[in-house]
């Protein structure tokens, strides 16, 4: 059985068949070609998949796609407009938040539905909001400054 | 008057990772990330037993199975492939390797030893048809710690060694009997080091093509050496190397785990050889945790013997190194070579003796884990010191200050057989006691103490062999490759450089560290120069990243390259200026004629007359190019100082870090911020080794910490900023005098954080606890020592259980 699915990734529409079982993070990596979107495991542990769902931060390993039909979502791709960097992007790029990368678009993700809510956060309130995402690279303390030095650039606006 | 300001100097600089960019955006390519027309999935079935017979295996069912377009076993890769090689053969260790097949023949020696492969149109459909193999096991009796595996009468892995040992290697130096029988004082540990899962974020994989009409060969691979992995390929497939193309492209992390060629990698390059389609596989973290090398795992009996003013006399140790249940690509060399040569450390001892028994048990072959055989040293000695001083009532700096090898330049012989290369071990200790302020926080940890609260301060000291070569020196040990790096510079006409490199760098950023180093060496703008690596074709040969040797011989092979250039550039310069070549002097990407700065050309200008080759001196080739082969004189030795402080909640037994500073000297850094990053990564996965982490077998072989929701990996939420500091203390046999960071902060940071738990549980007489410290341990710990009493807070002081 296949089901017909209509989920908007980064402003665009995808349409497409699919099997019911089918996991968002495998629909956006391999139906719509967008492998920014990364996974790192298979219990919902380490965050790599992370992407905004309508605007709140999901794992997206966790969630059927057909789940996600009719909904709104942005991954990675959808975050720097005409080659141009967004400021929490640009910021883990100041203070050498990542390493390998395969943890920062999740990373990057998160982020950014943190300062959606928490636009100035301290340190504590970072490590906090990210202990779902998980980094063997960083250590996270450069990701923290990444983090705060995003908040300051935005100017505490979300 | 004007005061000529220098330029500020790329070397040295911590300018930003020109990796970024694609790795923000999500457009790098990582292997799993790779399609290509017609691709078709693997999933492999793995042994649910830690040790059984294959008594049948019947695959009818999956093979007919939708979308599945072939499962082959064992038997169908007969006359294809060949077992997979041990690449480090320790001579003088009487070593038994045993057949390792890619997928099982008769026997399965761990949980999540291959059995079967199914290939199908989509990764969901090879999965569901897995479910429809049946195999028929006769379960076997199984051994899962090294220490009892080589006793009598245990479970017997394979034929060719009945006792379960692998190999036996012996390391002596000076009389260490006699300093036993003389000794004031002994001191004795049992350590477990247990094994812990790499976990790099990226799980293994492979994107197999091979083209049947030309037998040619591509891998995309999750490598930390491609170069090794064509070679190795091509063995067991028996596909030329001319013919065999390795591609690591973006590599999401390594740390040890992606050295090795595990059986994935060969069993996708077998279906796509059989069914002359492309195959991907990719490890779901579950099954990465049975099937990609684990690290560590050894049980270590250690005695040091000493002078009752502390004086070490003799350090004797035996240790038993679990290798799982084959011997991986390198991992006899691992707690051998990486470990028992680096048993005196930063010490001057005069007598050291170690036993190492490599032993095979039922569980996931061991390999090397950031640090590789390193921190397994440097915790042994870190901890017999912190129990001489504690036996002699000495502070732990001050037993080591008695012991310390006072400052060289150019070489100093240790006991052991090593020449290290350069060491301040009292300027780095020096440092971070002055940062930490020492004795006032000794001085509030005895206040807290009088409060009822447990802090605890560990110190340790360490000096690492890393910038593995020489080759030579490989050799002898029995490891069967070279260890030199290679690098190729290449000027284009308009002056732009781009460098191949044969190491593999993934995630340390060698694309920028490379770039600074051709840029600070030639003049030209560090936005000018591209560094080339991880793609066999296009690459010159190189050993891999591993052993933090990527910047230590890879860019001593780049130095080496560019000043080849230079010598080149120079002549033409000379040619094209009509002066002597003596008369010709260098300053920042410009050569002119001394004293007459307006003569000039820039390395732009001779990259463009070389290139077009209108006018080159007599014999001069054309180009500008130069390819250097470096092979190291000697390894180097970074080294360094750390320091932990810990409070222990004795109601719950919770450890809590409270600062970590860590003083490092690499020697010069070319980017001291990609420095700060390698340290504060190292350091965490050290910290995660003393406090959570642990792979954990039940007594019959299975693998209880199976996922990343059971294996405790370190979370942000969990730690203290990393306090990082270094000393500069170049490698006199270096080009540019660089050492090495990848692997100091894991080296140093596991034995620091535990010396500091062991200290705030002083009052309790513990003396030691198995790691990982988790809350549990430290409260038995407490209790226990309580119950002792000797001196220690009654138990009712503790608050309720
Ligand atoms: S892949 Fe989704 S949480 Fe790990
Ligand atoms: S940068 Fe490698 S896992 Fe975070």
């Amino acid at each position: 059985m296949k089901l017909p699915v209509t989920i908007t990734i980064n402003g665009r529409a995808y349409q497409r068949e699919i099997e019911p079982r089918l996991l968002l993070v495998h629909f956006l990596r391999d139906m719509a070609g967008l492998t920014g979107t990364k996974i790192g495991c298979d219990t919902s542990q380490c965050g790599a998949c992370t992407v905004l769902l309508d605007g709140v931060a999901m794992k997206s390993c966790t969630c059927l796609a057909a789940q996600a039909d009719g909904a709104s979502i942005t991954t990675i791709e959808g975050l720097s407009a005409d080659g141009q960097l967004a400021p929490i992007q640009e910021a883990f790029w100041a203070k050498h938040g990542l390493q390998c990368g395969f943890c920062t678009p999740g990373m990057v993700l998160a982020t950014r539905a943190l300062l959606e809510t928490t636009p100035q956060p301290t340190p504590e309130q970072i490590r906090h909001a990210l202990e779902g995402n998980m980094c063997r690279c960083t250590g996270y303390q450069n990701i923290v400054r990444s983090v705060q030095h995003a908040a300051n650039m935005m100017g505490g606006r979300p | 008057m004007t005061v000529a300001v220098e330029p500020a100097r790329v070397f040295g600089s911590g300018i930003r990772r020109r990796e970024d960019p694609r790795l923000l955006t999500g457009t790098a390519r990582y292997t799993d990330d790779i399609v290509l027309p017609g691709l078709a999935h693997a999933a492999i079935l793995r042994s649910p037993h830690a040790h059984a017979l294959i008594m049948r295996i019947d695959t009818s069912r999956a093979r007919t199975a939708p979308g599945v377009l072939g499962v082959f076993t064992a038997a169908d890769t007969d006359g294809i492939l060949t077992p997979i090689p041990c690449c480090w053969l320790l001579p003088g260790s009487k070593l038994k390797t045993t057949p390792y097949h890619p997928l099982a023949k008769d026997a399965v020696q761990y949980v999540g030893d291959p059995v079967a492969v199914v290939v199908a149109e989509s990764p969901y459909q090879a999965q569901d048809a897995l479910e429809l193999i049946d195999v028929e096991y006769e379960p076997l009796p199984a051994v899962v710690d090294p220490q009892k595996a080589a006793q009598q009468g245990a479970p017997a892995l394979h034929a060719e060694a009945p006792d379960n040992v692998a190999f036996h290697w012996t390391v002596t130096g000076g009389d260490v009997d006699a300093a036993f029988k003389c000794a004031d004082v002994i001191v004795r540990e049992r350590i477990v080091q247990q094994r812990l899962i790499p976990n790099a974020m990226e799980t293994r994989g492979a994107v197999a093509q091979f083209v049947p009409a030309t037998g040619e060969l591509t891998l995309w691979n999750t490598t930390q050496n491609p170069h090794i992995v064509r070679f190795v390929m091509s063995l067991v497939t028996g596909i030329p190397e001319d013919r065999l193309r390795v591609i690591a492209p973006e590599v999401g992390g390594g740390f040890g785990s992606k050295i090795a060629q595990i059986p994935g990698d060969f069993i996708t390059v077998f279906c796509s050889m059989k069914l002359g389609r492309p195959v991907k596989w990719t490890e779901t973290r579950t099954e990465n945790y049975q099937s990609t090398t684990h690290g560590r795992d050894h049980v270590q009996e250690v005695e040091l013997a000493a002078t009752r003013d502390g004086r070490v006399t003799g350090l004797r140790c035996t240790v038993w190194a679990g290798m799982g249940g084959y011997l991986s690509t390198a991992a006899p060399g691992i707690p051998t070579i990486l470990h028992g040569l680096m048993l005196s450390g930063p010490y001057t001892i005069p007598a050291v003796k170690e036993d190492v028994y490599g032993v095979y048990t039922n569980t996931t072959p061991v390999e090397a884990y950031r640090g590789a055989g390193r921190p397994e040293a440097t915790f042994m000695l870190e901890r017999m010191m912190d129990r001489l001083a504690d036996e002699i009532g000495l502070d732990p700096v001050d037993v080591r200050r008695r012991n310390i090898i006072p400052p060289f330049q150019n070489g100093h012989d240790v006991i052991t057989g090593l020449k290290y290369d350069s060491g301040n071990y009292e300027g780095a200790l020096a440092k971070v006691l002055e940062h930490v302020s020492y004795d006032a926080l000794r001085a509030e940890q005895k206040a807290a103490r009088d409060k009822g609260r447990y802090i605890g301060i560990g110190v340790s000291l360490y000096v690492e062999i890393c910038g593995l070569g020489p080759s030579q020196v490989a050799g002898a040990v029995g490891f069967q490759g070279g260890l030199w790096e290679s690098a190729i510079v290449r000027f284009h006409p308009s002056g732009k450089v781009n460098v191949f490199i044969g190491a593999s760098p993934h995630g340390q950023g060698e694309e920028t560290t490379f770039a600074q180093i051709v840029a600070d060496e030639l003049g030209v703008a560090v936005t000018d120069v591209k560094v080339v690596h991880g793609d066999t074709d296009a690459t010159p040969m190189g050993w891999g990243t591993y052993g933090s040797r990527t910047t230590a011989v890879g860019g001593a092979a780049l130095a080496i390259a560019t000043r080849k250039i230079k010598d080149k550039a120079k002549l033409l310069a000379s040619h094209l200026l009509e002066a002597a070549v003596e008369d010709i002097d260098y300053s920042s990407g410009r050569f002119f004629v001394r004293g007459v700065p307006d003569r000039h050309k820039t390395i732009q200008d001779i990259a463009l007359m070389a290139n077009v080759a209108w006018n080159m001196p007599e014999g001069m080739e054309a180009g500008l190019e130069a390819t250097s082969f470096y092979d190291p004189p000697n390894f180097t030795y970074p080294f360094g100082a750390h320091v932990a402080v810990v409070e222990v909640d004795p109601e719950t037994g919770h450890v809590t870090l409270k600062r970590y500073v860590a003083v490092d000297d690499c020697g010069p850094q070319i980017n001291p911020v990609i420095v700060e990053g390698q340290v504060h990564g190292g350091v965490v996965q050290g910290i995660g080794q003393a406090l959570w982490e642990e792979a954990v077998y039940d007594d019959t072989g299975q693998l209880l910490t199976g996922s990343l929701a059971d294996y405790a990996i370190p979370r942000a939420d969990m730690l203290p900023d990393i306090e990082v500091l270094s000393t500069v203390t170049p490698s006199p046999h270096h080009p540019l005098g660089v050492k090495g960071i990848g692997e100091a902060g894991t080296i140093a940071s596991t034995c620091t954080v535990y010396n500091a738990v062991i200290d705030a549980l002083e009052p309790f007489k513990v003396q030691s606890v198995r790691m990982p410290l988790t809350p549990e341990r430290v409260w038995r710990a407490i209790r226990e020592g309580a119950e002792r009493g000797a001196g220690a807070p009654p138990l009712d002081t503790l608050g309720a259980p």
